[in-house]
Formats: structure tokens, sequence, C-alpha cells
């Protein structure tokens, strides 16, 4: 499968070494090997969600009880979870730390991805949420540990993007 | 025949509730809770309508040693069904789910019905997603022996309420809620010692 198994595995080493315990993951095919990770992980909490905004709550409630936690979605997840994002994880001043997996950008196959792809970051800057890209794995570890620094310093949202060069072997 | 009111079955299970961490959604239900009582233990939510079930469910996993307690409303509730799915999947022990269910959006002000007034059962919902164990209460006593029972055996459980159409006077509680936010954070962050400890 062209998804990067050792871009996945750097990703999930770098959330191991922030604290990350839970993990609430909507799967999707650039999500699959973090996925799998999380699952033999028997130091992981992973939460299997319906629907992505589900995350912001299970996030939230982490936070509270002390637990650090990361909601690991799809961008149309994002788009899907807006009105938690606003009225839980920004009215109530959580810490939330969101990896989307940038679907529907340059090299885009996928027809029915292009359209949530041409709106992220869009959305994100609308939101005001503080986001970088991650394109190759050197990026990966120090970018995740510096939101997770910025989300607990600000009590605030922040977002990492999982872009096609970091997730997809062409 | 009238239906029980929700200040009536707070109050009845209000002892046991006062010992749990308890997170309610928006409305009339935490401005009833609050009146009988604030606990550092209690957080409601305002708004995000829908999420309280799965607030609850990220404290019950990363703390099971805490009973929780969700207080939910019918119109909360169908907005985030898929979580009674992730609630059974996962089937924290420590959580026991109440949906207060008075088959209205009441808080908007006209009485809209929600689908439950016109035969969607939340509780056999809950049963056909997994929940292993649900009830549906009819009366204070209905609601306090089916709450002591979900106690005692320590199981993920939702229990539908019916209740009365009928909110307090106003929302509103004396308590910013990111006031209420950091209190709870600190009391579910307390050293797991003792039982009911002070901030």
């Amino acid at each position: 499968m062209p998804v990067s198994a050792t871009h996945s595995q750097v990703i999930y080493d770098a959330l191991k070494a922030c604290g990350i315990r839970l993990l609430s993951v909507l799967p999707e095919t650039w999500l699959v090997h973090l996925v799998s990770l999380a699952e033999e992980d028997p130091e992981m909490l992973l939460v299997r969600l319906a629907k992505e905004e589900e995350g912001v709550g299970i996030s939230a409630g982490a936070h509270l009880a002390g637990v650090k936690s990361a909601l690991l979605m799809q961008n149309h997840g994002l788009l899907a979870s807006i009105n938690g994002i606003v009225s839980l994880a920004q009215l109530y001043r959580i810490p939330l730390l969101m990896l989307v997996s940038h679907r529907g950008g340059f090299g885009e196959e996928h027809p029915w991805q292009t359209e949530g792809g041409g709106v992220t970051e869009h959305v994100l800057d609308a939101l005001r949420i503080p986001y970088v890209t991650l394109e190759t794995p050197e990026q990966v570890a120090p970018r995740l540990r510096q939101a997770q620094a910025l989300a607990e310093a600000s009590l605030k949202p922040v977002a990492l993007l999982l872009c096609r060069g970091l997730m997809w072997e062409d | 025949m009238p239906r029980m009111l929700r200040i009536d079955a707070l109050r009845a299970i209000y002892p046991e509730l006062s010992q749990c961490v308890v997170v309610t959604n928006m409305g009339a239900a935490p401005a009833e809770l609050f009146s009988l009582g604030h606990q550092p233990g209690f957080f409601y939510l305002w708004h995000s309508m829908g999420l309280a079930s799965s607030v609850g469910l990220g404290i019950a996993l990363s703390r099971p040693e805490q009973q929780v307690v969700v207080i939910d409303g019918d119109g909360s509730l169908l907005m985030n069904l898929g979580s009674l799915t992730t609630l059974a999947r996962y089937r924290p022990a420590n959580l026991i789910h109440i949906v207060f269910d008075n088959e209205v959006l009441l808080s908007v002000g006209r009485s809209f019905t929600t689908a439950t007034a016109t035969g969607t059962d939340l509780a056999a919902m809950a049963a056909a997603a997994g929940v292993p164990r649900t009830a549906t209460c009819h009366t204070e006593d209905e609601l306090r022996r089916a709450f002591g029972e979900a106690l005692a055996a320590h199981e993920l459980s939702t229990l539908v309420a019916k209740v009365e159409p009928v909110g307090p006077p106003g929302y509103f509680i004396d308590l910013h809620f990111l006031e209420s936010r950091f209190q709870f954070q600190r009391h579910l962050r307390r050293p797991a010692a003792g039982e009911g400890g002070q901030d």
C-alpha cells in the first residue's frame, strides 16, 4: 500500500514522545498504519469514533482529567467537527491537538477529495486555529512538540496538516 | 397523567449524584442541578450541544476509578446518536448516562417536539447500540432504583427518564462556565487517595 508505513511510525513515535496517552480517531486511508500502531500499543487508549466531532468531546474530557490526547482525522472530519471545536474546545479553553490528513491537495487523484482540500486551510484561518503542515519526516517531531506546547500554553486548539509528501509514496 | 418533573427526579438521586463526577448538557438540567447544590465534581456543558456524552466518555476512560454520570436530554442525544455506539464499543463500567426525555426542545421558548414525541425510543436505541444496561423510568422511585442498581452493577448504563416539558424560571447560574471548567479540572486531577475530597 502506498501509504508510508515508515513515516506513520515517525508520527506515532512523535505522539508518544509528547506523552499522548489517548488517541481518538476516525480511520481513513492515509491513517491506516497509525491506527494499527495505536491498536497494538497497550499503553495507548484508542477511541474509534463514529463521527469526528465526538473526538472533540473525548479530548476535552481527557484534558480535564489530566490525560494528554490527540484527535486524528481527515480534513473532511475537521469540517464535520466545527461546532464542537468552536463551542467546546475554543469556548471552554481546551488545548485540542488535531492531526488532520490533508486530502485534496496537489497530486490528489480522487475528485471527491478536492473541494475539502481547497477549503481546509481557509477554514482553519477563519477559526483562528494555528496550524503547520508536515511534509517531510524531519518536520514531524519538532513541529508536533511545538504544536502541543502552543496548545497547552494558549489553552486553544492547534492543528497539524499531514500532507501528501509525508503520507503517500507515489 | 402528568409525567414527573425533572427537578424532582434530580432531587431523588441527588445524594448519590453529589458523590459522582457529573457532566450535564445545556439548558434546564444544569440550572436545576445547580439549584439543588453545586459540587466541585459537577460540570455544566453550556452550548456544544450533543457532546456531554463524549466528554463523559473521555473522563471515564481517563479516570476509571471515578464514577462518572452524564446528564443528557432527548434533543442533545439526538444530535450525537453515534455516541451511543462509541460508548457501547468501549463500555466503560464507570459511566452512567441519564437522559431526561421531555420530548421537546424546551429552551428555545416554544415547545417544538423532538422525535421522541412521535415514537423514537432512546432506551431501545441505546440497547440496540450495545449499551449493556438500559431502562426507561417514569417515576422518581423508578429512577432512584434504576440509578442505584446501575451504580451497584458497575456497568455502562443508559437510563431514560420521561419528564414533563417544564423548566426552571431561568437558565442563569451564578458560576461562569470558565470558573466551573477550572474548578472541575482541579477536582478531577486531585490525588486519587480519598473519596469525595475537597479542592
